[in-house]
């Protein structure tokens, strides 16, 4: 059984189309390994990795035509972070081609090829995709330049050593021969895969460590590029959905004849827990549904408020729970130090809101399921599309798209499953695109989490003594099922137990509080966005405690680690630390070690009337090991920064009633271009392996925001986010 | 049957004369270019120009619409001031996941238009209307200086 | 039986048909004008609670003497008022008593109601019987004491409540008196647009003078020209009532934007013009808050940068507000977003806006659905405070009296009911 393989329109200069890039291809194949567990993602791809993997063959990353075009398979979805033009670049280095005749192409559901060696699962995150893929594809372009020597060199009677390539053609100086890679390309993937290989020096790129132009954005620009939501077929219908508002409630009654009374109206489709009207535009959908009028059945989680669901957490937050990490007896060493701090820390629910809102198309007809979506996770996608269509996964296509906005959502399918289970009740394709209410309020939230901290100083006021209890939901449970009660969730304290600083004591523990059935998942940024806040927060108030300043209190800590200490003085030095702040403005610093990147943030902010927070400048220093592209790491920053500012400013999603409070921007606000403050960054050169850096921004932002409110007003908040009562009113 | 002039051609478009034009554009016309982001009129996505003025196509009336004319993000590469953002736009590698680019290009667009040298207060003015999740406030507002200057 | 006999049968039944036929058109006849009362007294407002069946109450009422819930008026016997006989419902109408005799509450406005003839109230009852029966009841009324002694509304009522049924002045038109019907009666203007004694009653020398109610702004509908409608052609008072909405006078919002939705759209131009020429001559009264529209405000670009509150107003209109308003004031998309004009915008209180800031805005209308949503969570008190002192500025008389901390007592008000 070989599934059909198609795939979204291509990316890139030739936009081939999408039948011939694929025809007669047998790249598919290998189920799903969904359910093995995610190694942590901090761990680098030596780590992981051990000994390197054997060579794919080409053809699963590779396609060369007779005229020479490059067809890549991109193992990782673009959702903006420029892993498109990042991982072309690195297939082609070795393969010596120039990206101007590359067309890209997303890689199909197939677990063998294309899972991300870091995460053990196809999957597009966690600041995973260079280090994942930085050698793989690398070796693969050059296993494939390696095969195209060879034909050249069969087919000429010259040796292969004696072959050289660029861009794109392999020439023999001493015969004077030269052939394209489309004449060659034919003969030598008929080649066996080479066993050894050779990859270039880093001082031999062309492409990788420069800030080479990205290939999805002059499409972008022009308003040409097709998004999930953007899927037109023939004979599609287009709908919109709701889901009961209250979370595990059922649908109990819907109007439908008022519904198909609306013109265009054509369908009323009913699940469980909830309906979507279809019809000819998403306006008629829109107004069908407002005539449909569900009736909902809450359920058990009908009464629930944020009063008693941080209650009960509070009142968890008391027992043992797991221990995470314990080093030296912290408790006992707090009993005996001369300076003692306690304090709690508080991080709300929140919503990923990215721009693009939750649609997927679906077409389920003579047995098999099609499926339009834009996803970070195309075999969690076609599993959860084969249970909602009621067919067997082989039965079920993925064509995958780019995404506008990503930041964790598209981790999650469940909206796949639902749009299958709708598309099945009918025999043509259907879109089903989600207000924005109906994404805030459906979403698959970040967890609560209620952070109690612990330290004691000594008479010089250095640390003695770390604790961290986390309270909070596990996402790994969440997201994978069957997580051991008695195991800790590496992701809950992934950025409490590793952190910069070498403590003397340092314990660690973790009680798990699930807010089910909330629904709760991966939000950017993931454990460190929660952990870093806390840790980086606290490490201020010992600093003031021990009335030091924060980078002369950090440095001591950082002995052991010479890059997070040559990124903290980096920062200090860039930032001016040392200089007086301008009157009024409060400088914050936060310092991490997330993601396999160092990163030190120094946000000026100033609080005005009312409690309102300005953020003026922010100066980041990071060392995220070999950079691929400099500019998309300084995008990466600048943007993750900015989703940070936004949550630490505004985000926070509540419960009512058992259900999601907020709708729409006006009430889950966003941070605009004239609240966005200048952002200086200085990136370290290094050729240490590459880290991540798609989260780091966001999460650095929330204690250097916090800690800069702090320089300004004198005001600690330990509750996020920073709001302008708290703030205004003391 | 509504006529809408768009991008210089006229459309003859059966729809209702309350819907939005964004799902004229986008589900009757294909044009789908300009982006579904609030359907409130908050974040900007699905920004067109009605006799060049920057307006929110989620909120706006097919009549209401088809008393002007249309420019949307496929054809304003096609005027001066178009032209010049969308290559400040490359130039400054502005965009992340693109799907706000349409409306910001457009806001843009008439901001410049209005005002062909901003000041940082007249940028905030024109374009805070505008949400892009993915932060590329900085490089749009370095982008749009630039496009004033080229 | 003779061809006489059985023509005279058939004749005869001929005849009873044409009886049934004809009562039947005169029960479609009545309902059709019941239904028409029913949305000119504006009855499935109040007696629908947010996402209920309409007309089967629950929707609550927060009053100084505590919450009261509207009742189910669909025709089901026990939960509604299927089994009231005409006399009862009459005299609900009429007298605000219940069927049980106990007194209503003069939440329900019937001292406006009283107005109605019997024949009036019972086409709205035969409407009203035609509606898909509710079973749901809703909750009890939670009054404090001495207010839950409804007997106690006897004395009131025979102070305040006319009983008597509206009679037309001979000296005036047809279509003055069928305005003035409309207003005093089942429109039930007065019910907010005249200030209230000390008992709760309307004050009858400041008849639609103009009037707080629930943090809103009711403002003067009276002739006077400088702080009423006076200024306003009948046109745009007619338009206005049809559309939620006049060119140069802004949208109706609040409470208002209920009433255009639910009831006034659906009344004949000939109505509503008739209630204009009522209004325009309603004795003016001074209220002393003048509207004074501004006129357009100048380009944003390149003016100088306002300091502190205002450029925090700016900023937040920028974000939220420019995107539909537009920084002329004219509206962007539609007109109906207009802010120039509004009376909204200068009223020195700011209670209008202070309300559409924190509730939003639903209205109806014939150009479909005008919305404006709760920026409520969204932005603290002192950034809503500061946008509505902008806005009033920029495009009405000039900043309010709005303050962070009037902001924070007015989002104690909700905005239900």
């Amino acid at each position: 059984m070989s599934p059909r393989l198609e795939a979204a329109p291509p990316v890139g200069r030739h936009a081939l189309s999408r039948r011939a890039i694929f025809k007669g291809s047998a790249l598919l194949g290998g189920g799903l390994v969904l359910g093995a567990l995610m190694p942590r993602v901090t761990k680098t791809w030596a780590q992981a990795a051990g000994t390197p993997p054997p060579i794919e063959p080409p053809s699963a990353f590779l396609r060369i035509d007779e005229d020479g075009l490059v067809t890549m398979i991109i193992p990782s979805t673009e959702m903006g972070q420029g892993i498109y033009t990042a991982e072309a670049a690195l297939l082609a280095e070795e393969l010596d081609v120039g990206l101007e005749r590359v067309s890209l192409v997303a890689a199909p559901p197939d677990e063998k090829l294309y899972a991300n060696a870091l995460i053990g699962m196809q999957m597009t995150g966690g600041s995973t995709s260079i280090r994942a893929w930085f050698l793989p594809l690398r070796r693969t372009g050059a296993a494939a330049r390696q095969m195209l020597i060879e034909a050249a060199a069969g087919s000429w009677g010259v040796p292969p050593g004696e072959c050289i390539t660029s861009n794109g053609s392999v020439s023999h100086a001493a015969s004077g021969r030269m052939a394209g890679y489309g004449e060659l390309a034919a003969a030598a993937m008929a080649l066996p895969v080479p066993s050894a290989i050779t990859l270039k020096a880093t001082d031999q790129f062309r492409l990788i460590g420069k800030s080479l132009k990205r290939l999805d954005t002059p499409d972008k620009v022009r308003g040409k590029t097709v998004y999930g939501i953007d899927v037109r077929l023939p004979g599609m219908k287009i709908g919109t959905v709701a889901s009961c508002p209250v979370f595990g409630g059922k649908l109990k009654s819907v109007d439908e004849a008022a519904a198909l009374a609306v013109p265009g109206v054509s369908h009323v489709l009913k699940l469980d827990d909830a309906v979507a009207v279809v019809g000819d535009h998403m306006w008629a959908a829109i107004q069908g549904m407002q005539a449909a009028a569900p009736v909902w059945d809450g359920g058990a989680f009908k009464d629930m408020s944020m009063e008693v669901l941080v209650g009960s957490m509070a009142k968890a937050a008391q027992s043992d729970g797991l221990v995470a990490h314990d080093q030296n007896d912290a408790p006992g060493a707090y009993g005996k130090a001369a300076t003692k701090l306690e304090a709690t820390y508080q991080l709300p629910f929140l919503s990923h809101a990215p721009m693009e809102p939750i649609n997927c198309t679906v077409q389920v007809k003579d047995g098999v399921c099609d499926v339009w979506v834009g996803t970070q996770v195309p075999t969690r996608a076609r599993m959860l599309a084969a249970k909602g269509a009621g067919l067997a996964e082989d039965k079920v296509t993925i064509h995958n798209y780019l995404i506008g906005g990503g930041f964790g959502r598209r981790l999650e399918a469940e909206y796949v499953g639902q749009t299958a289970a709708f598309a099945r009740q009918v025999d043509f394709p259907i879109k089903l695109v989600w207000s924005r209410e109906q994404d805030i309020q459906h979403d698959t939230y970040r967890p609560y989490y209620y952070d109690q901290l612990r330290a004691g100083l000594d008479g010089q006021g250095r640390i003695v003594s770390w604790q961290h209890k986390v309270t909070g939901a596990s996402v790994y449970n969440s997201y994978m099922g069957g997580w051991p009660a008695d195991k800790v969730d590496p992701d809950a304290v992934e950025g409490a137990v590793e952190t910069p600083y070498a403590f003397p004591a340092q314990r660690v523990d973790y009680v798990r509080w699930d807010p089910a059935p909330m629904p709760i998942s991966w939000w950017r940024g993931v454990g460190p966005a929660h952990n870093v806040f806390v840790v980086e927060s606290f490490m201020d108030e010992l600093a003031h405690a021990a009335k030091q300043d924060p980078v002369a209190f950090r440095l001591p800590l950082l002995e052991k680690d010479p890059r997070a200490k040559a990124v903290l003085q980096l920062l200090a030095d860039k930032s001016g630390w040392s200089s007086a702040a301008p009157a009024g403005v409060g400088r914050g610093l936060s310092l991490q070690l997330a993601f396999g990147s160092y990163v030190g943030l120094v946000i000026e902010a100033s609080v005005g009337e009312g409690g309102l927070i300005r953020v003026h400048k922010a100066t980041m220093a990071i060392d995220c090991g070999f950079v691929v592209n400099p500019d998309t790491v300084r995008a990466q920053m600048e943007g993750g920064l900015i989703f940070g500012l936004t949550a630490a400013m505004y985000g926070q999603i509540t419960i009512e009633g058992g259900r999601v409070q907020q709708n729409n921007f006006n009430d889950y606000r966003m941070m605009r271009i004239d609240e966005a403050p200048v952002i200086d960054i200085h990136v370290v050169a290094s050729e240490a392996e590459p880290g991540g850096i798609g989260e780091t921004g966001t999460t650095a932002a929330f204690p250097a925001l916090a800690n800069a409110v702090f320089a300004a007003t004198g005001k600690r908040l330990r509750k996020l986010p920073l709001s302008p009562v708290d703030l205004g009113a003391a | 049957m509504t006529a809408l002039k768009i991008n210089g051609e006229v459309q003859q478009v059966d729809a209702p004369d309350d819907m939005p034009l964004l799902w004229v554009l986008r589900d009757v016309l294909g044009m789908t270019g300009s982006k579904f982001g609030c359907g409130i009129a908050q974040c900007g996505a699905c920004t067109v120009h009605l006799d060049g003025q920057a307006i929110r196509s989620c909120v706006t009336p097919l009549a209401m619409a088809a008393e002007g004319e249309i420019t949307t993000i496929e054809k304003i590469g096609d005027t001066p001031v178009g032209q010049r953002v969308q290559a400040a736009w490359l130039d400054l590698e502005v965009v992340q996941c693109g799907y706000c680019q349409s409306g910001q290009i457009m806001s843009a667009v008439a901001l410049l238009a209005a005002n062909p040298n901003p000041s940082d207060a007249d940028i905030d003015a024109g374009m805070a209307g505008n949400i892009c999740r993915c932060g590329t406030y900085p490089r749009i507002r370095a982008a749009i200086k630039k496009a004033a200057t080229l | 039986m003779s061809i006489f006999t059985r023509g005279a049968v058939l004749a005869l039944s001929l005849l009873c048909l044409a009886a049934q036929a004809a009562s039947a058109r005169a029960d479609d006849d009545l309902v059709a004008k019941g239904d028409y009362l029913t949305k000119a007294a504006d009855c499935v407002v109040c007696h629908t609670a947010p996402g209920g069946k309409p007309f089967a109450g629950g929707r609550a009422f927060s009053l100084p003497i505590g919450t009261i819930y509207s009742p189910n008026i669909t025709p089901d016997k026990t939960a509604g008022i299927g089994d009231w006989t005409d006399e009862e419902f009459v005299r609900a109408l009429h007298e605000g008593i219940a069927k049980d005799g106990s007194h209503l509450y003069p939440a329900f406005p019937y001292t406006s109601y009283t107005l109605m003839p019997r024949e009036d109230v019972l086409a709205i009852r035969a409407y009203l019987a035609t509606l898909e029966p509710v079973s749901t009841r809703p909750p009890e009324n939670e009054v404090s004491f001495p207010f839950n002694q409804r007997w106690l509304m006897w004395g009131w009522n025979l102070v305040f409540n006319s009983d008597s049924r509206f009679a037309p002045d001979p000296a005036k038109s047809a279509e003055w008196n069928r305005g003035a019907y409309l207003v005093q009666g089942p429109g039930h203007c007065g019910e907010c647009h005249t200030p209230r004694n000390i008992a709760q009653a309307r004050k009858s020398s400041m008849e639609l003078g103009g009037a707080e109610i629930q943090g809103w702004q009711a403002y003067n509908i009276t002739s006077d020209v400088k702080t009423g409608i006076g200024g306003w052609t009948e046109e745009d008072l007619a338009a206005y009532l049809k559309n939620g909405f006049a060119e140069g006078h802004g949208a109706a919002a609040g409470s208002m934007a209920e009433v255009v939705s639910y009831s006034l759209r659906y009344l004949t131009d000939a109505d509503l013009k008739a209630i204009a020429i009522y209004l325009k001559s309603v004795p003016p009264v001074d209220s002393g808050t003048p509207a004074i529209p501004r006129a357009a405000p100048p380009s944003i670009y390149a003016a100088a940068a306002p300091a502190n509150d205002e450029a925090t107003g700016q900023r937040v209109f920028a974000q939220a507000c420019a995107g539909c308003h537009a920084w002329s004031g004219q509206g962007l998309q539609t007109p109906y977003a207009a802010l120039i004009g509004d009376r909204a915008l200068s009223d020195p209180t700011g209670a209008n806006i202070a309300g559409v800031l924190l509730c939003g805005s639903h209205l109806q209308s014939p150009d479909g659905p005008m919305f404006m949503p709760s920026f409520a969570k969204g932005y603290s008190d002192t950034e809503l405070a500061a946008v509505a002192n902008f806005a009033a500025s920029r495009f009405g008389a000039g900043r309010t009296e709005l303050t962070p901390e009037g902001l924070a007592e007015r989002r104690k008000d909700g905005c239900e009911g």
